[in-house]
């Protein structure tokens, strides 16, 4: 077996064990990067000389015997985290030579655990999309083919999409992501890998860039539900400097992974079953029930009448908020600026140039709908529609213990497809948006192929703070699942 | 609601976004597919509904007021599109 084709939890073995040096793991990591990012774009800055530094250091601390639990693990880290000293963009012209004189949270959590990064990956400028074509530094293509067009090139969503890439062609071992309405999930459906979106609170977002404060998560991504859980240990926690960060204790994430589902009862909401859901969608969903109640599970029909209202509620609060938060983008203080004479003139011209087209939609959408006269008509009502949002979420929590979903309406769907209407792109988020808005953990994990073969992945939705009751249920699937199929373009065949 | 051609421009001056009159009309069609389609929300009850403002996990917490952070001025600054010294610039704002 290659080296890029271990787990995470492997890869500790292994490199306890020294049948492998960390300076072989993460140089056989940046030599797949060198030959596929090309192509695949999933990276926007990578640091090939820091991570290998990082490896012979990994390599001493190994010899000593005093490893940490991701010592000589190369990652990926979404270009939304600040790193200390390294150019963080959010792939957005606004940001493009901004060098961050601090580290981000959840980032110097993964360094002190030994992790060590490869690079930053592309996504959608700020965030902001579900097909990582938003990007100032160009699209990410997905390293899935659709059987028989090797020439059609799939998006990879979004907006964790350079995340989702890199991992599925095993250019690094996992990823960080973050979720604001799916960004996590969807990308790691339509990419075949495992993402969990932590209750909201669960990991700090001190030091990345904020798109919606009340959404915004930061979650790993992985080719494993495990490697999912050894990397969440690592990133989540409480921290002072995040005024909403929860101060509750972190539980052993992968023993959750590992256990016994008998009397777990499985939630299926209704109103996911939408009309005109694909056939391979439903049967995958259908499949994900049969095997978790063979696992044991009680499965229980609930309702979520709101749900229906999560996506339109959403695209007002998160442009409401990204319009606030991007209000920092002055030309003045860090960040781009295009001279004018007035510095009202220099405001709109460097937010003109500095940001693309669906970033600046969803700014001056957020600015009408928080602007005097509107507020209550649409902020104010999506505001209490999302409580009723969130009060579904409780109601069903009361009867069961996780929700089982698919996690998007459509595997990967190929570059230039669904693009000429926002809303069309919109509605790729429609089943992972309900549990951002009510602050809950809910995972992907793959199920399936489509009759195409892309790969499907189905969504756990768990209480707030309870991952483990998600990972548990989402490890099962992945195990009857057995989901073995990799995609065209990757570290072993590249 | 529909969005007529003087209130894009004007949401884009509130929200310091210089648009050219070439993006305007796509702009404005594109705002109001939006604004059409989260139209639906109107049809929900939300007579005696408390706005969600955020999960509410967290209970805001006081600390000393004390310094906890600084001394960073030249980090402050390093990121400046056009520092002087060790102060931001802008164009002349007083005539």
């Amino acid at each position: 077996m290659m080296l890029t084709e271990l787990t995470i939890a492997a890869a500790q073995d292994g490199l306890r064990r020294r049948d492998f040096s960390a300076v072989e793991l993460v140089g056989a990591h940046i030599a797949a990067i060198e030959r596929l990012n090309g192509r695949l774009n999933a990276f926007i800055t990578v640091t090939a000389d820091q991570a290998m530094d990082a490896a012979r250091r990994a390599d001493d601390v190994l010899a000593k015997g005093e490893a940490a639990p991701l010592t000589g693990i190369p990652l990926g880290i979404k270009d939304l985290f600040c790193t200390d000293g390294v150019r963080t963009t959010a792939a957005s012209r606004m940001l493009e030579n901004f060098v961050p004189p601090y580290e981000s949270t959840v980032t110097a959590n993964l360094l002190r655990d030994g992790a060590v990064f490869a690079g930053k990956t592309n996504l959608d400028e700020f965030a902001m999309g579900s097909a990582n074509i938003n990007s100032a530094f160009g699209a990410v293509e997905n390293p899935w083919k659709r059987e028989g067009e090797a020439d059609t090139v799939l998006v990879p969503g979004g907006s964790s999409g350079g995340s989702a890439a890199a991992v599925a062609a095993s250019l690094v071992m996992g990823a960080t992501g973050t979720d604001t309405g799916g960004s996590i999930r969807q990308p790691a459906s339509y990419c075949g890998i495992a993402g969990i979106k932590p209750t909201y609170g669960r990991c700090s977002r001190w030091g990345t860039i904020a798109f919606a404060s009340s959404l915004d998560q930061a979650g790993p991504m992985a080719r494993t539900v495990e490697d999912c859980a050894i990397l969440l240990q690592s990133m989540a926690g409480f921290d002072l400097r995040d005024s909403t960060s929860v101060d509750c204790p972190v539980p052993d994430y992968r023993a959750a992974c590992g256990r016994d589902l008998k009397g777990m009862k499985v939630g299926i909401p209704a109103e996911y079953r939408v009309a005109g859901m694909p056939a391979e969608i439903e049967a995958a969903w259908n499949k994900g029930i049969a095997w978790l109640r063979d696992a044991g599970c009680e499965i229980v029909e609930v309702s979520l009448p709101y749900t229906k209202y999560g996506l339109a509620t959403y695209y007002i609060v998160a442009p409401a908020e990204c319009s606030s938060n991007l209000a920092r983008y002055d030309g003045v203080r860090f960040g781009r600026r295009v001279p004018a004479a007035s510095l009202d003139e220099q405001y709109e011209a460097t937010r003109r140039a500095g940001f693309g087209a669906e970033v600046r939609r969803r700014i001056m959408m957020g600015t009408y709908v928080l602007s005097a006269g509107y507020y209550d008509a649409y902020y104010l009502r999506a505001q209490k529609v999302r409580n009723l949002i969130r009060r579904d979420f409780e109601r069903a929590f009361q009867q069961v213990d996780v929700l089982l979903t698919p996690t998007a309406p459509s595997p990967a769907f190929a570059q230039g497809e669904k693009m000429d209407d926002p809303v069309q792109m919109y509605l790729n988020d429609v089943f992972t948006v309900p549990a951002s808005m009510a602050g809950v953990p809910a995972m992907s994990v793959p199920a399936g192929l489509s009759a195409n073969g892309l790969p499907l992945g189905l969504q756990i939705i768990g209480r707030s703070f309870d991952e483990e009751a998600v990972l548990a249920a989402a490890s099962a699937i992945e195990r009857a699942a057995s989901f073995t199929h990799r995609p065209a373009l990757r570290a072993e065949v590249v | 609601m529909s969005l007529d051609p003087a209130t894009v421009r004007r949401i884009a001056r509130l929200a310091r976004i210089g648009i050219d009159e070439s993006d305007l009309h796509a702009l404005q069609g594109e705002l109001n597919g939006i604004l059409g389609w989260i139209e639906q929300l109107n049809e929900v009850d939300i007579d005696g509904v408390e706005p969600m403002v955020g999960t509410g996990h967290a209970a805001l917490r006081m600390r000393d007021d004390v310094v906890t952070d600084g001394d960073a001025r030249d980090a402050v600054l390093s990121n400046a599109p056009d520092a002087a010294g060790p102060f931001y610039t802008v164009p002349k704002v007083v005539e």
